[in-house]
């Protein structure tokens, strides 16, 4: 331990580590721009420089290694000046569009220009011309907005592996794009959304279907029926105030059904149906020698990376549809003829985590005889939006139960949300097709948490199974290159694009720290903890579906509605 | 990285700079894209994911290096390239105007090559002509002394040409 003095106090630090961190566990606020959690400090955007004795000029905190008895000053009035000059400089060149920014009143250039107190434009640089690129189904960029920070193109790279945009170009006209500087919906983005939780300003966004809609729901030729993912209860208490983890599942029901949805489903329910599908098939597969390991398929940015850059496994990849993919598919087929209903007349919406799964609804391998089964996708996000849209509390509203036939669920399906949590739910229900018994305990505690891969062996019927969970996309590209090096004690590969699983998606409420995620992550696990039902197969309405329409898990009717295959898809990588 | 092109099969001549530089690193970017583009003209999509695959580079993080460099150019050249030299010597004696006049007579930005591939355009720093300023020169050819005016009825003599041929 070091001691350090920091605005003439004494505080403790830790020898190695960067002076931003020891501020930041003593809560001593500095501003950043560019600096990263877990990530290497570039020092690029020097808002987090302070006074450091001895130092002539001053020192970014985040690239500036302790030292015993040093003394700072964190907000003396040159430290303030000189942060203050940057925001004014970066306030230069970009529009005056807080107006009509969606990232107003969560945008961090915003907030520290109204901290530093910038009240009048000091300097006006010259704009350079740039097109909004919106080509991309998930994400729009307008590079007008993007102060160059990097982290984007960090994220894109070190976290998720894509590297599908870096820097191009220099000097003033420096911005960031793609190869060739193409729209993103043909680069080799694969559509996550991390860039937008990490960027600072609204120069990164979620491609919104607010309006679809909102004038579907408005059609009275319509049946719209929604569906909300397995962590959106556990986030969107944030947007309305309430601690992270806070669960509003009754909640959101009934927003659901006061914003004009007909029918509201819960996703966690073709969770549970993922769940018997997969793990039957890979009871299926060890049994009859198939392609292992099984990967699993729930996650379309990690679909799209297989496409991508490893497609010569996508014989690996589980042919079942993801939980949306599957919901979307029973609504248009079995709900639509138990209600008399023609697909087309149904408008299918889905409320989700991820900005990818608006890329996968619009997949043509989830359309069917030219009617999509999802025809809009809402991010945590703009359901929040939606809700103050129509002037809603939240909190006030009396919680409601989801409707029948896919309004139950177990806790199996709820915890899909969290890395580890489909590998879980899948073991519970793979240990009761092999053994005829449960899981004991039904709990695998190694798979559970918040690292980038976690491995469990276990035993099966005298069996030895291996298996594997990976977030971030960096990660499953180190296990996979493992695999192709010829490492074969794995038969099950749990991928979640976003690091830490769903709770941490693309779409979920923007600045959440790490603490707040970890919440999130825990509060999937206590409802698990405290409800009964907590197996897929456990469920009774899957084994009404089941009994009275789809038959068996693979049969016939599940293999045409619910599984699927995938193809190598050529772009620039 | 496994990189997948989609082009055609692989261009002889980039394999041949390629093996050239076997186990490189990073380091050997730069002379292998100056490698390529001298004897391509310019830098192709397939060049740069094949040179991505070899030196195991996204193909964005080649193009964002290239794109630093005012070098380097990402379309073939046109049937006439025309290089405005902006030295020192030709801007005192009013290379802008005729770069500006070159732009707008052919819809042109510098690094570019119009649709029907007859014209590219480059800035060059300085040609080693002062004594002709301002000076141009297309297709290795020089043309001294040049105003707009000047500029712009050798570009219409370059379209009658075409013409006259079809
Ligand atoms: S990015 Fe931030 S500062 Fe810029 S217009 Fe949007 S809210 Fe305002
Ligand atoms: S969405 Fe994901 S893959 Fe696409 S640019 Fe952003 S971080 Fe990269
Ligand atoms: S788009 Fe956002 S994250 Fe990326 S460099 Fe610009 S400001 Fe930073
Ligand atoms: S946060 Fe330290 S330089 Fe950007």
């Amino acid at each position: 331990m070091l001691t350090i003095e920091v605005n003439n106090r004494k505080i403790e630090a830790k020898s190695g580590e960067m002076l931003l961190d020891t501020l930041k566990r003593n809560g001593i606020t500095v501003p950043t721009l560019c600096n990263m959690e877990n990530l290497f400090p570039t020092g690029a955007c020097r808002m987090c420089v302070v006074e450091v004795e001895g130092e002539r000029a001053l020192v970014p905190s985040c690239a500036y290694p302790v030292r015993d008895g040093m003394k700072v000053q964190t907000h003396s009035p040159r430290a303030l000046r000189a942060r203050k000059t940057i925001i004014e400089l970066l306030l230069a060149n970009h529009p005056d569009d807080c107006l009509y920014c969606v990232r107003s009143g969560h945008c961090d250039l915003q907030g520290l220009a109204n901290e530093l107190g910038v009240r009048e434009r000091r300097y006006s640089g010259g704009k350079n011309e740039y097109h909004v690129d919106s080509s991309n189904p998930s994400i729009v960029r307008d590079p007008a907005k993007c102060i160059l920070c990097g982290k984007c193109v960090r994220v894109c790279e070190e976290v998720q592996g894509v590297a599908a945009i870096d820097f191009v170009g220099r000097g003033s006209k420096t911005m960031v794009g793609t190869a060739f500087s193409e729209g993103l919906n043909v680069s080799s983005c694969i559509n996550c959304g991390q860039c937008i939780m990490v960027c600072p300003t609204g120069a990164l966004r979620e491609q919104s279907y607010i309006k679809e809609v909102l004038n579907a729901i408005a059609d009275p030729e319509k049946l719209v029926v929604v569906q909300h993912a397995p962590s959106v209860s556990v986030t969107l208490g944030e947007e309305f105030g309430l601690k992270p983890g806070a669960d509003v599942d009754g909640m959101l029901v009934a927003a659901l059904r006061r914003l004009g949805f007909d029918r509201v489903f819960d996703t966690s329910f073709s969770a549970d149906l993922t769940i018997m599908e997969e793990a039957s098939e890979l009871a299926h597969r060890i049994r009859t020698g198939g392609k292992l390991p099984m990967m699993t398929s729930c996650s379309p940015g990690w679909i799209k990376f297989v496409e991508e850059f490893y497609p010569e496994m996508l014989d690996n990849l589980s042919t079942c549809k993801s939980p949306q993919q599957m919901m979307g598919a029973v609504i248009k087929s079995f709900f639509a003829e138990r209600e008399g209903i023609a697909p087309d007349k149904i408008f299918s919406v889905s409320i989700m985590p991820c900005v990818a799964k608006k890329f996968e609804a619009g997949r043509p391998e989830h359309s069917r005889n030219g009617i999509p089964d999802i025809d809009a996708v809402l991010t945590t996000r703009e359901l929040a939006r939606v809700i103050r849209m129509r002037g809603m509390d939240l909190q006030s509203l009396t919680p409601e139960h989801a409707d029948t036939p896919f309004g139950e669920r177990s806790t199996a399906g709820k915890i899909f949300g969290a890395s580890g949590g489909v590998m879980e739910a899948a073991i519970r229900t793979a240990y009761h097709l092999l053994t005829g018994d449960e899981l004991p305990g039904l709990k695998v505690e190694a798979i559970r948490g918040f690292d980038g891969r976690k491995e469990a062996k276990l035993e099966i019927n005298g069996t030895p199974i291996g298996v594997a969970v990976v977030s971030g996309l960096q990660n499953a590209r180190q296990l996979l290159e493992e695999i192709r090096n010829g490492r074969d004690d794995i038969h099950f590969i749990e991928v979640m694009t976003c690091p830490g699983g769903c709770i941490a998606g693309g779409g979920q409420p923007l600045n959440a720290n790490p603490d707040a995620i970890r919440a999130r992550m825990q509060a999937l696990y206590t409802i698990d903890r405290d409800e009964p039902v907590r197996t897929s197969h456990g469920n009774p309405s899957i084994q009404r579906l089941y009994a009275e329409f789809l038959g068996e898990p693979l049969g016939e009717t599940s293999h045409h509605l619910l599984h699927t295959h995938y193809a190598k898809r050529v772009v620039m990588v | 990285m496994s990189t997948i092109t989609g082009q055609p099969a692989v261009q002889p001549d980039i394999q041949a700079i390629l093996d050239r530089y076997t186990d490189a690193g990073r380091d050997a970017l730069i002379p292998l894209l100056q490698e390529v583009q001298e004897t391509h003209g310019y830098l192709s999509r397939e060049a740069i994911a094949r040179i991505g695959e070899h030196l195991h580079l996204p193909a964005s993080k080649i193009y964002g290096v290239a794109t630093f460099y005012n070098q380097f150019r990402f379309l073939p050249l046109g049937r006439y390239h025309i290089q405005v030299c902006r030295g020192t010597a030709c801007h005192v004696k009013g290379s802008l105007g005729v770069l500006d006049a070159v732009r707008q007579d052919l819809g042109l930005e510098p690094g570019k090559t119009t649709r029907d591939g007859l014209f590219s355009l480059e800035v060059v720093a300085c040609i080693g002509a002062c004594g002709l300023a301002p000076v141009i020169c297309i297709n290795g050819e020089f043309h001294a002394n040049l105003t707009p005016q000047k500029v712009r009825r050798i570009l219409d003599e370059l379209r009658e040409e075409v013409e006259n041929e079809e």
